[in-house]
């Protein structure tokens, strides 16, 4: 018998989300308000996602948590913990095997199902935030569909870089109509935000709670001469040999030594026991 | 005969917090795949609503939003269970959050709120008690559907006028006995 309420939040409280989420549903890509509660966890830890999480589940599902694409960091090991204490709820690392999926920046390489709901969390839901600090203005630029602000920035990457620069949280516009925040996920992942899976997006600190139904057009915005371009650190895996996987860098010693390895640490896993091996990967004993 | 308290205000939810979650997976099932028909048992509501409709209304109503009962289902025995299970007011057409009743008795829905340019959020759902639900008649398109997907809707003109407000506009639920299906303003619907 468990101290909490199924799922942590009162029933009041998660009515209020489930009403935010049908709308964010209903208006694929709008930001809808919600009245976000404080969580057992700072603000910035994934309290938006954790919430939408909470209204979503249901006792019979089988819930995965990744962060950066990996399901043994702390972030990630406490949110799959908090929904095992408080939900009773199965709990995986196998993304096929999941039927909610919470994330922190990134889309898991497997492509998910009709059947698989995946919650993100988003620090600043909105993508012309950084652009136009008055949520006053941003709400009117979003009621006018006025996005030529989000294209001078993309050109200006493109006059100052030579190429569009924004490498994570490329601006997408969801059912040709919002402009939206895609979280901070690589651009690498952008092109697999349409997807036969439920989305759901949650901010927590900012309060608002947007969602992308299954096969909604969602674009990443470019320009006919600089075309968007999903983009990943040039290599393999070193550790599963994948050439398709979104990867880390990581450094290995003072000498300037570094491997690159899958970001989706089931992917990286999965492939490894199917038996592929990476430059820096061992045999495993099969 | 008056019938018992007990009676009365029976058929709500067994294990409120469960199953609540459960109705709301199907209920947000329905709604991000526009036309795809679920199953809504876990409440039991008195005549003449559907077991989906009573569902839907414990599953999202509560002192914080306006309930708008149409014609036939604006009862006492209703209103006494409504308000026992989920505290929700009673309101007027243009106040309502949810408005629940039949295709004719929910006309003209014009009354209800679309929301505004900068929250098309703030909008009324409509629950709609049908005398059938199937996947077949008007085609429907849009986010949601991977190419078209069929259901009957009670008429054609209203939703096509619904989804040309985009974003704004109303929310639907179609409920008949256990079965729900939804359109959101999203889906174009054209003849089938």
């Amino acid at each position: 018998m468990s101290d909490y309420n199924f799922a942590y939040l009162d029933e009041q409280t998660k009515r209020m989300i489930r009403r935010a989420i049908l709308k964010g549903l209903a208006v694929p890509g709008y930001q809808v308000p919600f009245a976000s509660r404080e969580m057992p966890m700072p603000y910035g830890w994934g309290t938006g996602g954790v919430q939408v999480s909470a209204a979503v589940l249901t006792p019979e599902d089988t819930f995965k948590v990744i962060d950066q694409g990996s399901d043994d960091t702390t972030n990630a090991v406490s949110i799959r913990k908090f929904f095992e204490k408080t939900a009773d709820v199965a709990v995986t690392e196998a993304t096929e095997a999941a039927s909610v999926i919470q994330t922190r920046h990134r889309i898991p390489e497997a492509e998910l199902s009709e059947d698989q709901i995946l919650v993100y969390q988003v620090p600043i839901p909105e993508p012309l935030r950084f652009l136009e600090p008055r949520e006053t203005e941003t709400r009117k630029m979003h009621s006018l569909e006025e996005y030529g602000l989000m294209h001078v920035k993309l050109y200006e990457d493109i006059s100052q870089h030579g190429a569009i620069a924004t490498s994570y949280a490329y601006p997408v516009k969801v059912a040709d109509r919002y402009v939206m925040d895609p979280s901070p996920i690589p651009k690498f992942d952008n092109p697999k935000l349409e997807m036969a899976a439920i989305q759901l997006f949650g901010a927590g600190r900012e309060q608002r709670i947007y969602a992308v139904p299954p096969y909604t057009p969602v674009v990443s915005l470019d320009f006919e001469d600089y075309p968007f371009e999903a983009t990943k650190a040039d290599h393999p895996c070193d550790l599963c040999g994948a050439e398709d996987s979104y990867l880390d860098e990581v450094i290995l010693d003072d000498a300037g030594n570094r491997m690159f390895v899958c970001s989706d640490s089931d992917y990286c896993r999965s492939r490894r026991e199917a038996g592929h091996v990476g430059r820096l990967g061992v045999e495993t004993a099969a | 005969m008056r019938v018992s308290a007990q009676t009365a205000y029976g058929g709500g939810f067994d294990d409120p917090a469960r199953a609540a979650a459960r109705a709301f997976r199907a209920a947000m099932n329905a709604m991000a795949k526009p036309g795809e028909i679920r199953v809504l048992d876990q409440a039991v509501p008195p005549v003449p609503l559907s077991a989906a409709a009573g569902t839907l209304l414990l599953t999202l109503c509560d002192p914080e939003t306006g309930v708008y009962l149409a014609g036939a289902c604006d009862t006492a025995e209703l209103r006494g269970w409504i308000a026992f299970h989920t505290g929700a007011p009673v309101v007027t057409a243009a106040e309502a959050d949810f408005a629940v009743g039949s295709w004719a008795d929910l006309q003209p829905i014009d009354r209800f709120r679309i929301g505004a340019a900068e929250y098309p959020d703030r909008s009324a759902t409509l629950i709609v008690e049908m005398p059938a639900l199937a996947p077949e008649g008007a085609a429907l398109r849009g986010p949601g559907i991977e190419e078209v997907a069929h259901l009957s809707l009670p008429e054609l003109a209203a939703f096509q006028g619904n989804a040309m407000l985009y974003p704004l506009g109303l929310d639907f639920f179609f409920t008949c006995g256990d079965r729900v299906a939804a359109l959101p303003r999203s889906t174009q619907v054209t003849e089938g």
